[in-house]
């Protein structure tokens, strides 16, 4: 049985539908059980349940539900789309509902509008580099601790369940990531301060929560980004606040 | 009527040289040009962001809510680039020559040569922007090598080098959107392109949250809209990924060309049941360490634990001694195929192979495996619930990627002026079969190389009228899209649109997938007719036009794909040979390979649109090779 959230826009109120799930097999991805309720609610001539999903191996970070209180659902690193239907048992009641943030407006029903990461990103995660002017990719050696680290960070697939997560909506985690994977790299540290004040700024600007360490957003990202990376951002905003010649 | 384009004088100096002809467009007078490009993947993301930094005003479309979830970002394995860092032997020419008979010769020299010139542009260009490939303890970046070639060549990282690249051309876009050079159009799907005085000049697109139809106009169109896989209902792309923007383009009157050629991949998660949605690809690096084998009785149901090392058939290396198991995918596919159809399949359904890391892991360690496919297995765990490390993986070929697209001339236009086509959505470099870790970097050449400079040699040459999007041709698109639109809505029939492209994938799997036959393809091609009719008959497409309705969304696309599932056939029944991706059975080598006919066969096969009711032209462009032999491929 699946208790789902239903919304029609997000100017009108939304509420909890329940419809029945069934022939469900154990090998089925989440998304995939969804697909069957929704062919079902076609032919039945009710309105199918929007929710946003593409790749559909845990990579593109289209998809995201809170199932049962848990973004991304019960499994540990994994996103909705490679959540399996095994991990459930037969007449479990499922509750089905979208991100919730104040940054996250709802589209429809499991929809959200994250275009707020976005911003974030384009108020300064990226190095200003044009294409055509570089150097041979060997004439900066990394170690590759440093790279691997740089790696860890970068793995962030944009999904919004840090946010969903966070008791706070914070987007530190996902913020954090990108901060720490530039300010890693000896190509982005001639930007690092600039970045870490924007990016930092715009993100309280779009009325993401503080981080007040919680953790919720490391146990529930689908690709266990660490807290860490939180703690590096500090630093970089520290260091940028104090030391830097940019304001 | 066909004309590459392709610059005179020697194939290393050509680029170089046609570089210096094309016109250029004043940099103060950029900013007065708007460049629509549609789609943000890597050709998609690389374009805009480069054409941006120029001073060119670009509008950028993708269908996704944010252009950093464009398909590209699912490929994982990695680009190759011919820096010869392993001092191995590697080269241009060689990456050239490495791509030209991968592809069985049926790609131009001069593109492909192109290709593997600017392949260390793409290298230096994303560690610049700051992409954490894997590297060597020293410092300096690690390579590997990949399937089909025989030199390490392959940039990664980790086992998401797509993502990371795409994270990269996404970064330097958003960097152009906060300079105000580059519009973000999310949620927007391309429904048609508009084509003044003979000129793409705009497109029209559904706001796919409001359905509000929008008109676009520009000086010129570029579309990067990726590959038409999906037309096998099961595939590895994305569940968005879609032909509609490139078919529009084709009833407008591009050319599409070689569509028949498809790329199955050899190693993905077999099918399991009839509600499966897509498929899932375990990268193909994995068949550096990996074995594959089949148990030698057909029929043996032992589990694979039981079955002793005398019993086991490792097919590949058996038959291919000098590859083994990194011969090309589509060699490599095949043979699984021929395994299973000989009942030596395993698993549940008797459509899978074994991939078994057992040996690498007991001469390398567990820990060097995790290192290098931790990711990979861990996937494969999550979706079959059994342990790579422990049990052979089951893989068995699926539709992964497609050669053909509209066809484009060496500066990557379409035969209708304006229209720019890169990345997968075009055919231009990899012939009738791609090898591995070529999309990525075919996708970074067009976008961040070779367009910047070809679209200024368009823009500063031809005379384009000033117009708005209240120009009739607007007017008239617009009303088209409308009217499909409500006539998607009013079918009201009882089949649901997944359910009719579902049984268009059976057809096209069953009948024009690895191996085709002429009576078969024409059997199919009364099938997809058949399934077109009834689709406007019975589908039921739910909801209103003024909202967000995923269901017309896939409807739209689905209805594509029912007409260009039939191009796609007739295609393949013309190609009197095998090649490639495209296996005809009637055309094969004593050992079973494939047999091409360079006599009558060495072109590339353009389709022209002639209307609902009649059958396409069919436009032939001559592939002359200078350069190289054209031999029979082996991988012996």
């Amino acid at each position: 049985m699946l208790k789902v959230w239903r919304q029609k826009g997000s100017h009108v109120n939304g509420g909890f539908e329940t419809y029945p799930a069934t022939d469900i097999s154990t090998d089925m991805s989440f998304l995939e059980m969804i697909d069957v309720v929704n062919e079902q609610l076609t032919l039945d001539g009710k309105d199918p349940i929007a929710f946003d999903h593409d790749c559909r191996e845990g990579i593109c970070g289209m998809c995201g539900a809170v199932i049962n209180g848990r973004a991304h659902g019960p499994e540990k690193g994994t996103t909705l789309c490679q959540l399996h239907m095994r991990h459930f048992s037969n007449g479990d009641t499922i509750v089905i509902e979208p991100w919730r943030a104040k940054a996250f407006p709802i589209v429809k029903d499991l929809v959200v509008n994250r275009s707020a990461f976005d911003q974030i990103i384009l108020a300064g995660g990226y190095i200003s580099v044009n294409t055509g002017g570089a150097p041979d990719a060997n004439s900066i050696p990394i170690a590759q601790e440093i790279a691997e680290l740089a790696m860890d960070a970068a793995a962030c697939i944009g999904c919004g369940a840090c946010v969903a997560a966070c008791p706070n909506a914070s987007a530190m985690l996902f913020t954090s990531a990108k901060i720490s994977q530039l300010a890693l790299l000896p190509q982005g540290k001639p930007e690092a301060a600039n970045r870490a004040l924007a990016m930092v700024r715009k993100m309280d600007e779009l009325c993401f929560g503080n981080c007040s360490n919680e953790r919720e957003c490391e146990a529930e990202c689908p690709k266990e980004i660490s807290i860490s990376n939180i703690a590096r951002l500090n630093r970089e905003f520290l260091k940028a606040g104090l030391v830097s010649a940019v304001k | 009527m066909l004309d590459a384009k392709i610059p005179s004088g020697p194939l290393a100096e050509k680029w170089d040289k046609h570089r210096f002809e094309l016109k250029l467009v004043n940099p103060a007078n950029k900013r007065k040009y708007t460049i629509i490009v549609v789609g943000t993947g890597l050709a998609g993301g690389s374009a805009a962001a480069s054409l941006a930094e120029l001073g060119y005003y670009v509008k950028n479309f993708c269908v996704q809510d944010s252009p950093r979830r464009a398909h590209s970002i699912a490929a994982q394995g990695g680009i190759n680039a011919a820096k010869n860092y392993q001092n191995d032997g590697d080269s241009i020419r060689r990456l050239f020559y490495d791509t030209i008979k991968g592809g069985d010769f049926r790609s131009r020299e001069a593109n492909v040569y192109r290709l593997a010139q600017v392949s260390n542009n793409i290298i230096d260009h994303c560690v610049a922007q700051g992409i954490p490939f894997a590297r060597e303890y020293g410092g300096l970046l690690a390579n590997r090598s990949f399937g089909g070639a025989q030199v390490s060549r392959t940039f990664y990282a980790r086992g998401q080098t797509g993502q990371q690249l795409l994270l990269g051309a996404y970064s330097s876009l958003m960097r152009q959107v906060a300079g105000g050079r580059v519009s973000m159009f999310p949620r927007r799907e391309m429904l048609d392109i508009v084509v003044v005085n003979g000129q793409a000049r705009g497109i029209v697109v559904r706001n796919l949250v409001t359905g509000e139809i929008e008109s676009h106009g520009a000086d010129a169109v570029v579309l990067c809209t990726g590959g038409y896989a999906n037309v096998f209902y099961l595939s590895t792309n994305a569940m968005a990924s879609n032909v509609s923007a490139t078919y529009r383009a084709y009833k407008k009157g591009a050319f599409f060309a070689n569509p028949c050629y498809t790329q199955i991949h050899p190693t993905c998660i077999p099918v399991h049941g009839t509600y499966q949605s897509k498929l899932t690809l375990m990268s193909e690096s994995l068949r550096n360490d990996g074995r594959v084998w089949v148990p030698k009785t057909p029929g043996d149901q032992r589990p694979p634990d039981q079955i002793p090392e005398s019993e086991r058939d490792y097919y590949l290396e058996e038959k291919y001694p000098s590859f083994g198991n990194l011969v090309p995918r589509d060699v490599a596919s095949r043979n699984a195929k021929a395994q299973c159809d000989m009942g030596k399949g395993v698993g549940e359904t008797g459509f899978a192979v074994y991939l078994d890391l057992a040996d690498a892991i007991q001469r390398d360690g567990k820990e060097v495996i995790q290192q290098k496919y931790g990711n990979l297995c861990q996937m494969y765990e999550k979706i079959t619930a059994s342990n790579p490390y422990e049990t052979p993986m089951m893989i068995y070929p699926a539709s992964h990627y497609v050669m053909g697209g509209l066809w484009v001339d060496y500066n990557l236009m379409s035969n209708l002026d304006g229209l720019f086509v890169l990345g997968e959505a075009n055919f231009s470099d990899h012939g009738a079969n791609r090898l591995g870790a070529s999309a990525l970097m075919q996708g970074l050449a067009d976008g961040y190389f070779v367009i910047p400079y070809t679209i200024g040699g368009y823009l500063a040459g031809a005379d384009r009228p000033e117009i708005t999007t209240d120009h009739a041709a607007f007017k008239e698109a617009t009303q088209y899209v409308t009217e499909r639109t409500r006539k998607l809505l009013s079918i009201n029939g009882n089949r649901t649109v997944d359910d009719f492209h579902r049984e268009l994938g059976h057809i096209l799997w069953e009948y024009c997938g690895m191996s085709r036959n002429d009576e078969g393809l024409l059997k199919a091609r009364t099938l997809i007719q058949e399934l077109r009719e009834e689709f406007w008959k019975n589908a039921r497409v739910p909801g209103s036009s003024q909202d967000f309705n995923q269901s017309l969304e896939r409807a739209g696309r689905v209805a594509d794909f029912l007409e260009f599932a039939e191009l796609l056939v007739m295609d393949a029944f013309e190609r009197k040979e095998s090649c490639g991706g495209h296996f005809n059975e009637a055309y094969r080598t004593e050992e079973q390979e494939a047999r091409r006919d360079d006599e009558n066969f060495c072109h590339v096969a353009a389709w022209e649109y002639k209307g609902d009711d009649n059958d396409p032209e069919l436009h032939k462009e001559p592939l002359v090779f200078e350069n190289v032999e054209l031999t029979q491929r082996s991988y012996k």
